[in-house]
């Protein structure tokens, strides 16, 4: 068999899957943190756990959208927002319970993220992206203007939330047990033929059409689906902060979401992970820094903004250029399962 | 007299004020290996992509277990039982080698998004079953093993052209159509590509439709040739007759005055 005459034994071929010993291992590790965080954290930490938990949610999505289906989308935090009135809505009109309202909140989204992935049927990359931008401000402007039903610009203000009497522990543990399940499904997702089908649409659209592929079906329901978990995390959102308005929504906010992709990993479920635990600390991070450097109090809060702005541009500019992979490129070279492309090509 | 699986009747495709298929009418027995030849430029790709349902002919039928195709879209092709490989290997780099084979079973596989998320019951055991069927058909049939869970990018040539064979079988096709299968290959592989998809119309119901420049390979290995010139049917029958066509000759090897 003349395969063999490069004389490499298959393992060093390629990227091998992940032990699955090893990938339970860390779901239980992951668990282990997310339960034990209330009792050894402050407030502020369960607090962070939470809006962590949250961008999780939203990342995750974002990255079934732009990732694992090559539609770039820059209106991500519009269906947050789709999500949270939706929810916030029902919650204060019908008074009806949270679970109900999640779900509320993924259906709306998802309807919603169908309408405006019609344009990712015709066109591609940075076209599509500009397309998605009408998803950001059309919906921004419905938020903003429909006074009557979203509260304008001062937004909705919700009751406070109760989790079995449990206060804000309890719903942290809520968030918690979403993401869980919604990190899971996805990871589900991509273990089956509709997982498959989105990989395939990416890379080569008229392949996968000849393997039965509906590739319009296939683009809204990745489109649909991303918005859906958008739908759930902006739903928690809403009850979280219990305020819901539009300045949440805006393009800098599904930029935000698009680096936590970049910076963890495109097409991976642990960068979505890691992109979005790495974007949400990265203010803390940040203000740790400055203050190192820095010693007066006053200097710090003025300093911070801007260079917020600047450094998350900063980090999309760097793991493009020297870790496209992201975050999960160095867990991967950690396990020892790098794909060394270069160095197969200088054989 | 076995029947005929796809009847191509007087297929016209033109880009623009090009001609690319003029009246191209052909059968393919059930069962048989029939290979389309042709200069380059001839419009055998062109053929392929129109019953792949990629182009639209202008004008013509093309009919498929006396189904009519045209009228189809693309994705239904895999559903009907009608399977292709590529002439530039079109796998799926990114995923691991069972990953693209089991994208071959993409339109017989069921799960919907909810099972599909939670992972239970029907998504499970179907995915359970595929790899199953993966393992004991076309990875021993095509010498995959070694490769199954590495990932496609990187692979040599030869066996990334076995993997979209397999990808294509794995559906099990009522028809194989193969883009150049042998083009790139080294001699001794081409043989060896040859015995294979001998062996699948032997073992299996398969008819395979087939194209290529390989005039040693597609004269062994073909019941019938058929030729295109310039967008053209200019021959078809056995390989023997083909060979002996005076206006094939001319074709290959230009007209004598």
């Amino acid at each position: 068999m003349s395969a063999q005459v490069s004389a490499a034994p298959a393992a060093s071929f390629g990227r091998k899957a992940l032990d699955p010993r090893i990938e339970l291992l860390s779901w239980i590790l992951l668990v282990l943190a997310m339960v034990s965080v209330p009792l050894w954290g402050s407030v502020y930490a369960v607090y962070m756990a939470c809006l962590i938990a949250i961008n999780v949610i939203a990342t995750v999505g974002l990255n079934i959208t732009v990732g694992y289906a090559g539609l770039l989308s820059i209106g991500h935090s519009a269906f947050l927002g789709v999500g949270a009135y939706a929810s916030a809505l029902m919650w204060l009109h019908l008074g009806t319970p949270l679970a109900f309202n999640l779900v509320v909140g993924a259906v709306s989204a998802f309807a919603v993220g169908l309408v405006f992935g019609i344009p990712a049927l015709r066109i591609k990359g940075v076209y599509l992206a500009i397309a998605t931008l009408a998803a950001q401000y059309s919906l921004y402007f419905v938020f903003q203007q429909w006074t009557s039903v979203t509260g304008g610009d001062r937004g909705l203000s919700l009751p406070k939330i109760d989790v079995f009497g449990y206060g804000d522990t309890g719903f942290y543990y809520v968030v918690a047990f979403v993401a869980l399940v919604a990190t899971l499904a996805a990871r589900n997702l991509f273990r089956t033929r509709i997982g498959r089908s989105f990989i395939a649409v990416r890379e080569k659209d008229y392949a996968a059409q000849v393997l039965g592929i509906n590739v319009v079906v296939t683009k809204l329901v990745a489109f649909g689906i991303g918005a859906a978990y958008a739908g759930v995390a902006g739903a928690l959102l809403a009850a979280f902060l219990r305020i819901v308005n539009p300045d949440q929504f805006t393009l800098v906010s599904s930029v935000f979401f698009l680096a936590a992709v970049v910076v963890g990993g495109r097409g991976s479920i642990l960068g979505s992970i890691l992109g979005a635990l790495f974007m949400t600390m990265m203010p803390d991070l940040l203000r740790e820094v400055i203050a190192h450097f820095s010693s007066e109090g006053a200097d710090l809060a003025s300093l911070l903004s801007p260079v917020r702005e600047i450094a998350f541009g900063l980090l999309i500019v760097l793991f493009l250029i020297f870790e496209p992979r992201g975050l999960v490129g160095f867990v991967d070279r950690a396990l020892g399962r790098a794909e060394n492309v270069e160095a197969r090509q200088e054989h | 007299m076995a029947t005929d699986i796809l009847d191509v009747a007087g297929v016209n495709v033109a880009f623009g004020g090009i001609r690319a298929l003029s009246d191209v009418s052909l059968r393919v027995p059930e069962r048989s290996v029939t290979a389309v030849i042709g200069p380059n430029g001839a419009g055998k790709t062109t053929l392929f992509n129109v019953i792949s349902g990629f182009y639209r002919a202008q004008s013509g039928n093309v009919m498929f277990a006396g189904a009519d195709l045209l009228s189809q879209p693309a994705h239904t092709r895999s559903g009907v039982g009608i399977s292709r490989t590529f002439q530039n290997i079109a796998l799926f780099p990114g995923m691991t080698v069972a990953e693209n084979i089991k994208l071959g079973a993409h339109a017989q596989l069921r799960a919907n998004l909810f099972s599909a998320m939670l992972y239970l019951g029907s998504a499970a055991s179907e995915e359970r079953a595929i790899e199953r069927r993966i393992d004991e058909t076309v990875m021993t049939l095509l010498g995959l093993e070694e490769f199954r869970d590495s990932s496609v990018s990187g692979l040599p040539y030869g066996t990334q052209k076995r993997i979209e064979l397999a990808r294509a079988l794995i559906s099990q096709p009522r028809l194989l159509m193969l883009d150049e299968p042998f083009a790139g290959l080294p001699t001794a592989e081409k043989a060896k590509m040859a015995g294979q998809i001998r062996k699948v119309v032997a073992e299996t119901s398969v008819t395979v439709l087939l194209i290529d420049h390989d005039m040693e390979s597609i004269m062994n290995m073909s019941d019938q040739v058929v030729v295109l010139n310039f967008g053209q049917v200019i021959a078809a029958g056995t390989p023997g007759k083909v060979q002996a066509d005076p206006a094939v000759i001319e074709a290959y090897l230009g007209a004598e005055e």
